[in-house]
């Protein structure tokens, strides 16, 4: 059953699966809808899966893949070697002559070296005759006509002795191979070549092979020459044809400094009679000794012609091929949104062509050969197997998330488009094996070989292509690192000005790491594609490159090529060392004197003593008989070498199929044997060149000069050298046009533009587009005397100190200040900054002054319109210190029931303690029931200080007992609406943030706090000593006073603890861990219901929140602790004095990783959910891989600025530099954007920096503080 | 508003203006159309007949111009002019039916069915196969095949079976009064396997002449929009 349901599945899973026509299907496998649909998804779960783990694979190693793949390719592909090279070329098996036998029909599997087209009779055996004639000695009487005309001549009486050999009974007529006429198309030729007879073919068929004709030929080089084609030609001429050797070693020239002709007669045999042609053999040598020829005899060559395509069969052929580009021109143009298209689509071609060639190999491997003409099925092939998949993997990979990880990113592009693949595949390969059962053999081939291919390629593409694919979004990723770097990325780093030079990241990072695509805003500003192609030009110095290489190649070639150059020399060099060139020399140096006589070449050879030619001085040596004198003239020299054991090599391997296609025989598939070549040697003398000579011969005469020769090399010179000018022109010009037609006008201006950023002006990517321009336009906070100290921050409100200890609250959104909380509480501090760029100041606002000086019944009828107008309220009591500012109802402390007052708080030394009373009042608002008092402004506070003696059981809290002003703020934080305020005297303090009240105090330490957290109700004190204090804070609400607060000025409020004014707040220690460290608590964080603190003493302590209990102490810095980073998720990261930073297990207190890189101190460290940064000292901003600890890069900040940093979101970094702050984006570690805070653009250092819940920031430089929003572009960015 | 027009084109139409009015003039399209798909079918017609007649080409013909126009000289240009037709009325088709064609609307899968019907043509001139019979059947199973990979639309098919029988009726008559005819026929005096590659030529050339139309509809799709 689950058999029958998977293969219903697989028989619908077709396209048309959902298609009406399959509903009817009369099959089964609708009854089982459900297995089958689980089956199919299943399937389709697993395919997914494992694709997904592959993608991951291959993304995570691509190297060792890319080898493997590499390297099964070349073993696939390594069969591949022993196949013939596709191509016409003629192939050549070699036999002895002696036991030759003509090789039967039949297929002879013993005869291993046998190539399989040696089977039956040749077409023809060729018998060549190679002449070597020469007039010698050479006279300097003789004309340069008698070169060539006396040894041509002599061609027609061999060519007689030839035709007339008969051995035994058997004549050359019988033998050869007899043609009829020539093809049609050659009636011009018809006088040349032989028809109806032997196919005997010598120079003499210029002459109809009539000595007559010859010798009344006026100019023999004329008649040669005038069958030739004029200008190029490939194949064979008529000359080549004729004389049987290549044109230039005739000797057939006026030129000739050999003066040496050579020639073949050439006689093709129907069949082999050894005996006959070893006679012929014999009888010319014997005619013509030539006795220093040493060729060799016995080697008879067959050589095998395959079939040639002419011109009318490759036009299909190109068309498909171009088809074939067509095909990948349009596939490959969609790959879109790669670093490198051209690189991608190379891959794909590439992962295509591989597969191919793997599939040959692997046929061949396993014993099919391929006889289909491969460069034919090839473009079917290509097509069949297809780019789809490749460009559907890219596309799908580019569409994933693209602030995944590379891996991630590659793994979810396969799994996603897993399905699709195999069903194609699937579908393909049943559709090839269909085609398969066709059983036409081509198309059973054609299929094999196209499903090896489909499945080799869908292994490279899985394999290779992947791969490919990872390490080019990689790289894209890296480039964009790299492109969108600031242009100053070079300069030094302390250079001053806004500059911000970074460090380039990384060349190579060894793992995937997360850094997304660009915004789509820089990516689809794109300039015109001809700029894009200028820009690449000038990158890359492409153009300058192959301008280059090419002139090397060209001068390389010109040397190489130059009659006098290289090659020549070389060659001299070649054969003054080669044994074989001295093979070549010996035997003639011995040749003349030793004519064998008896031969009638040599009695007509024989030199004649007065001849006045002078010899060479080896031929004079070899001579024995040296001659003084001049020696201008050389005398001949007839030579054999090895090379002309087989003359026709030097022939177009088109010259036998050529010669007898014109009889219409074709070679193609067949082959013919060439017998050993018969050498005859003709030595000529004077009196016969002079003899045979026709009468125009010696006009030919004054050309002979040396002079020509000269002048025609001369001319070859200029000609080169005027082409290559005319080439260098044409280049230029053409460059130039190139460059007219390509480049902008401002091209140049545009590049000194990018060198150098101003200020204010915003990082431009590669091709000089900014990000949209928004003005961020700082507001700028005043109103401190001195150095701000220390910042606090709640979202909605902030908090500043200053060295001076004062406290101003601001509102984060508007920067407005709300509060001023003086150091000194008995100085008034009217004239502070803060109320001067308040334009909407209620106009009354004198009222309020004046209202302060009333007594506590005015003072609370005004205090509900002060709180309906929360955000300018202000301090109502400056003359005391912030104790009576604007107080909550206190009506019901006022008693005057005298009668009640206890004796004993009526004592004269007590004195007038108003803080017992309101603490009390605090207190016990809600035990104590309100009383209704009516109000008597000048008594009341005699009754209240009789109430609260009475009242207050513990005086633990003495508020007004005599300040310490004069402590400095060390530490401070902001919940709600409670500043907490760590003194240097040890005392913690809670400040109304909005009243500007004091509403608790702590002295229970007398070692000044360091580092205070504050979360939910619970603070936390790091003392100087090393101790750890715990304090709770209570709030206690007046129970008649529930009403809230009034309607708040903003429309959100901070989540944290909202302190009413109302409420009674007491901050008590609840546990105080006396030796926490043993030095200086120097960093305290809390998140997550840990404390963690860290100390100079190397260690890092976590502390829960709850119990104050110590979880884990924390070793592994080799310095003191410097900076801590704990979040809600647990993290915990800490940097030392020693430029280390650790990230931690909270949970488990174990060390996740440890980094080096700082030098100096960590100054802060902030972590997102990908990256660690860490700022130290040496001014340098680290971005680490927070799962690997890797660095990606680094930002070099401006000094002094160094620890100011801040993570906005997970892709906005800011940082402060001088006077100004600027914007990261902390994927790519660009630059989008720098405020400057100050109008002078050479403001402070920005010495703190802290984001707002709401994105702002505020950084403190000197004295001022800076509220910059990001704007909501900044926020889309990621 | 003129602004924001150009604005919503973008640069790239904006420059090539006159281009796109000569496009977007239905007749000029066309006609531009017409003369693309003729050419086309030319060309195809005198490589496809070139293959044919090379069955009995010599190895070294004489004169190889000659051979690639060997043929009677009306065979390229009646060729091109159905194909002409034939690729302007399958787009026409479609509007009229009403179901636009909606599969693999790309060059790459045009080029891919091109090369797959001039491999169907090599197939018949030079696969040797056992008989005539499993010659045409296998050509049939692949125009088969091409329809469904690159067209799969009703009226494809019906204007490819269609077609068919017409041109081979059509070769049928030519054929009976003597203009040309074929070395072996099989098939009363034409070869069995004719319809198909009449009807994959179909379908390859509705396939290009669809895809041209696309151009049209897009730019006149953007004029719209402009207006």
């Amino acid at each position: 059953s689950p058999l029958n349901s998977l293969n219903c599945g697989v028989s619908l899973d077709a396209p048309w699966w959902s298609h009406p026509i399959s509903a009817r299907k009369p099959n089964g496998c609708q009854l089982t809808p459900p297995p089958r649909m689980t089956v199919r998804e299943r399937l389709r779960q697993n395919i997914s899966a494992a694709f997904y783990r592959h993608g991951l694979l291959c993304a995570s190693y691509p190297v060792p893949i890319i080898l493997f793949t590499s390297a099964s390719i070349l073993t696939c592909c390594y069969p591949l070697l022993k196949l013939p090279l596709p191509g016409t070329g003629p192939v050549e098996f070699t036999t002895g002559v002696r036991d030759y036998s003509v090789p039967s029909h039949g297929t002879q599997g013993d005869l291993g070296e046998r190539p399989d087209w040696y089977r039956g009779p040749p077409v023809a055996y060729i018998q060549q005759v190679l002449v070597k004639a020469a007039v010698s000695p050479w006279d300097s009487s003789l004309v340069p006509v008698d070169v060539f005309r006396s040894p041509l001549g002599r061609v027609f009486s061999l060519l007689e002795e030839i035709r007339d050999h008969v051995y035994t009974d058997r004549s050359l007529e019988s033998l050869c191979l007899q043609v009829t006429d020539l093809l049609p198309g050659l009636r011009r030729m018809q006088s040349l070549l032989p028809e109806h007879g032997c196919l005997l073919v010598s120079p003499g068929n210029y002459w109809q092979n009539r000595r007559d004709m010859f010798d009344s030929d006026p100019d023999i080089l004329k008649t040669v020459h005038q069958h030739e084609p004029k200008g190029l030609h490939t194949s064979a001429t008529l000359k080549d044809l004729l004389f049987g050797v290549p044109g230039k070693s005739t000797g057939v020239s006026l030129y000739s400094k050999k003066r040496v002709v050579t020639y073949t007669i050439t006689i093709a045999l129907s069949s082999y009679d050894a005996r006959f042609v070893a006679s012929l053999r014999a009888r010319l040598k014997q005619l013509h000794p030539s006795t220093n020829c040493s060729l060799r005899e016995d080697h008879m060559v067959h050589v095998h012609f395959k079939e040639e395509i002419g011109i009318a069969e490759l036009i299909p052929l190109v068309t498909t091929y171009i088809i074939l580009f067509a095909y990948i021109y349009f596939s490959t143009r969609k790959i879109d949104m790669v670093k490198s298209k051209w690189g991608l689509a190379l891959a794909a071609v590439v992962t295509v062509l591989s597969s191919l060639l793997m599939s040959v190999g692997l046929c061949s491997l396993f014993g099919l050969t391929p006889t289909l003409n491969g460069g034919e099925i090839f473009p079917y092939l290509v097509v069949v197997i297809g780019l789809e998949n490749v460009l559907v993997l890219t596309k799908s990979v580019v569409s994933t998330p693209v602030d995944l990880e590379v891996k991630l990113r590659i793994a979810q592009g396969l799994s996603s488009e897993s399905w699709s693949i195999m069903k194609n595949m699937a579908t393909e390969l049943v559709i090839i094996l269909i085609g398969y059962f066709t059983l036409v053999p081509a198309i059973q081939e054609f299929c094999l070989f196209a499903v090896v291919g489909l499945v080799s390629d869908f292994f490279l593409q899985m394999f290779f292509f992947t791969t490919v694919l990872s390490i080019d979004i990689r790289r894209m990723e890296l480039a964009d690192l790299n492109r969108r770097l600031p242009a100053e990325a070079g300069m030094p780093p302390p250079k001053p000005g806004p500059l911000r030079p970074r460090e380039a990241p990384p060349p190579s990072r060894p793992s995937p790491h997360t850094i997304t695509l660009q915004a789509p805003a820089f990516r689809n500003l794109r300039l015109p594609k001809r700029l894009r192609v200028v820009y690449f030009l000038a990158r890359t110095r492409l153009a300058q490159r192959i301008i280059m290489v090419g002139t090397v190649i060209w001068i390389g070639i010109l040397v190489y090529t130059d009659p006098a150059g290289l090659r020549t020399y070389l060659a001299a060099q070649v054969s003054e060392q080669s044994p074989l060139g001295e093979a070549g020399l010996p035997p003639h140096l011995g040749v003349a004197p030793v004519f064998p006589g008896g031969d009638p070449t040599s009695t007509l050879n024989v030199l004649p003593a007065p001849e006045p030619t002078p010899l060479p001085e080896n031929q004079s040596q070899g001579h024995g008989e040296a001659r003084s004198g001049p020696a201008p003239l050389t005398s001949p020299q007839i030579t054999w070498g090895s090379e002309d054991e087989e003359v026709w090599r030097r022939l177009s391997f088109r010259y036998w199929p050529s010669l007898f296609s014109y009889y219409n025989i074709t070679l193609a598939k067949r082959y013919i044997s060439i017998l050993p070549v018969i050498p005859v040697t003709l030595h000529l003398s004077p009196q016969e060149a002079i003899e045979t000579r026709h009468p125009q011969d010696t006009q030919h005469a004054p050309r002979t000069s040396a002079k020509t020769t000269e002048l025609q090399a001369d001319l070859t010179l200029y000609k080169v050298a005027a082409l290559g000018l005319f080439a260098g022109v044409l280049l230029v010009l053409l460059l130039f046009c190139l460059y007219r037609v390509l480049c902008p006008r401002n091209y140049g201006q545009n590049g000194v533009q990018h060198g150098r950023r101003r200020r204010g002006d915003l990082p431009c990517d590669e091709y000089g587009y900014s990000p949209p321009v928004s003005e961020i336009s700082p507001l700028l906070l005043r109103g401190h005397s001195m150095d701000i100290e220390c910042l606090a921050n709640d979202g909605m409100l902030l908090a500043s100190c200053c060295l001076a200890g004062q406290i101003r609250v601001w509102d984060a959104q508007t920067g407005d200040c709300l509060t001023v909380i003086p150091n000194n509480g008995l100085r008034r501090s009217s004239s502070s900054g803060c109320w001067e760029h308040r334009d909407g100041w209620d106009p009354s606002s004198p009222a309020y002054d004046a209202d302060s000086l009333l007594g506590p019944e005015a003072r609370n009828a005004s205090t509900p319109i002060m709180d309906n107008e929360h955000p300018l309220r202000r301090r109502t009591t400056p003359v005391r210190p912030a104790l009576f500012g604007d107080q909550p109802d206190l009506t019901p402390l006022i008693d005057t029931n005298f009668g009640e007052v206890p004796p004993s708080q009526m004592m004269p030394g007590c004195g007038f303690d108003f803080g017992e009373l309101v603490e009390r009042a605090y207190k016990e608002h809600e035990a104590s029931p309100p009383l209704p008092f009516p109000p008597s402004p000048p008594a009341a506070r005699q009754r209240r200080r009789s109430l609260g003696d009475q009242s207050v059981a513990p005086p633990e809290q003495v508020l007004l007992a005599p300040w310490d002003w004069d402590s400095s703020v060390w530490s401070m934080e902001l919940r709600g609406n409670l500043i907490a305020a760590g003194r240097s005297s040890g005392k913690l303090e809670l400040w109304d943030a909005v009243e500007g009240s004091l509403r608790c105090c702590n002295e229970d330490g007398s070692s000044g706090i360091t580092a205070l957290a504050f979360l939910n109700n619970r603070i936390v004190a790091a003392r100087l000593n090393g101790s750890l204090d715990f304090f709770t804070v209570d709030i206690h609400k007046p129970l008649g006073l529930l009403q809230y607060r009034g309607p708040p000025g903003r429309a959100s409020l901070p989540p944290s603890p909202c302190y009413s004014s109302e409420d009674v707040i007491s901050c008590q220690l609840t546990r105080s861990v006396q030796c926490a460290h043993q030095k200086p608590i120097t960093v305290l964080r809390a998140a997550a219901g840990r404390v963690v603190t860290g100390s100079q003493d190397h260690t890092v302590r976590v502390y829960r929140l709850e119990d104050s209990c110590c979880l884990f102490t924390l070793q592994g810095h080799a310095g003191g602790i410097t900076a801590i980073y704990i979040d809600q998720t647990m993290v915990l990261a800490s940097g030392g004095q020693d430029g280390a930073i650790c990230l931690w297990d909270v949970l488990t207190g174990s060390r996740v990783s440890h980094v080096y890189g700082h030098r100096g101190d960590v100054t802060s460290l902030v972590c997102t959910t990908s990256c660690v940064l860490s700022s130290g000292l040496d001014d340098l901003i680290c971005i680490w891989d927070r799962s690997t600890g890797i660095k990606l890069y680094s930002i070099q900040q401006e000094v002094g600025c160094g620890a100011s940093l801040g993570v906005i979101s997970e892709s906005l970094l800011v940082t402060g530099g001088q006077g100004c702050v600027s914007f990261w984006d902390l994927n790519y570690g660009d630059l989008l954007q720098t405020v400057y805070l100050g109008q002078s653009g050479e403001g402070q250092p920005v010495r703190q920096l802290l984001v707002l819940d709401n994105a702002a920031i505020v950084c403190d430089f000197g004295s001022e503080l800076s509220l910059v929003y990001v704007p909501s572009v900044l926020e889309k960015l990621d | 508003p003129g602004e924001s027009t150009l604005f919503s084109i973008g640069n790239g139409v904006a420059l090539r203006g006159p281009y796109i009015s000569m496009i977007t003039n239905h007749t000029t399209n066309l006609l531009i159309r017409g003369g693309m798909l003729f050419v086309v079918g030319v060309f195809l017609a005198l490589v496809l007949n070139l293959l044919q007649v090379q069955r009995n080409v010599t190895l070294f013909p004489p004169d190889v111009i000659s051979s690639v126009f060997s043929s009677a000289w009306w065979v390229p240009p009646c060729c091109g002019t159905a194909s002409a037709l034939i690729g302007l009325l399958y787009p026409c088709i479609d509007r009229h039916l009403g179901e636009p064609h909606k599969l693999k609307r790309e060059w790459s899968s045009v080029m891919r069915c091109v090369a797959v019907f001039v491999g169907i043509n090599h197939a018949s001139a030079k696969v040797d196969f056992a008989n005539n019979v499993q010659l045409s059947l296998t050509l049939a199973a692949l125009s088969v095949g091409l329809w469904w990979t690159f067209d799969r639309s009703r009226s494809g098919f019906g204007m490819g079976v269609a077609v068919a029988l017409l041109a081979t009726l059509a070769t049928q008559l030519l054929v009976y009064n003597g203009v040309f005819q074929y070395t072996s026929p099989d098939f009363l005096y034409i070869r069995s396997w004719l319809p198909c590659i009449f009807f994959a030529g179909v379908i390859t050339m509705g396939n290009i002449g669809r895809q041209l139309a696309l151009y049209e509809c897009k730019f006149v799709q953007e004029k719209i929009h402009q207006d």
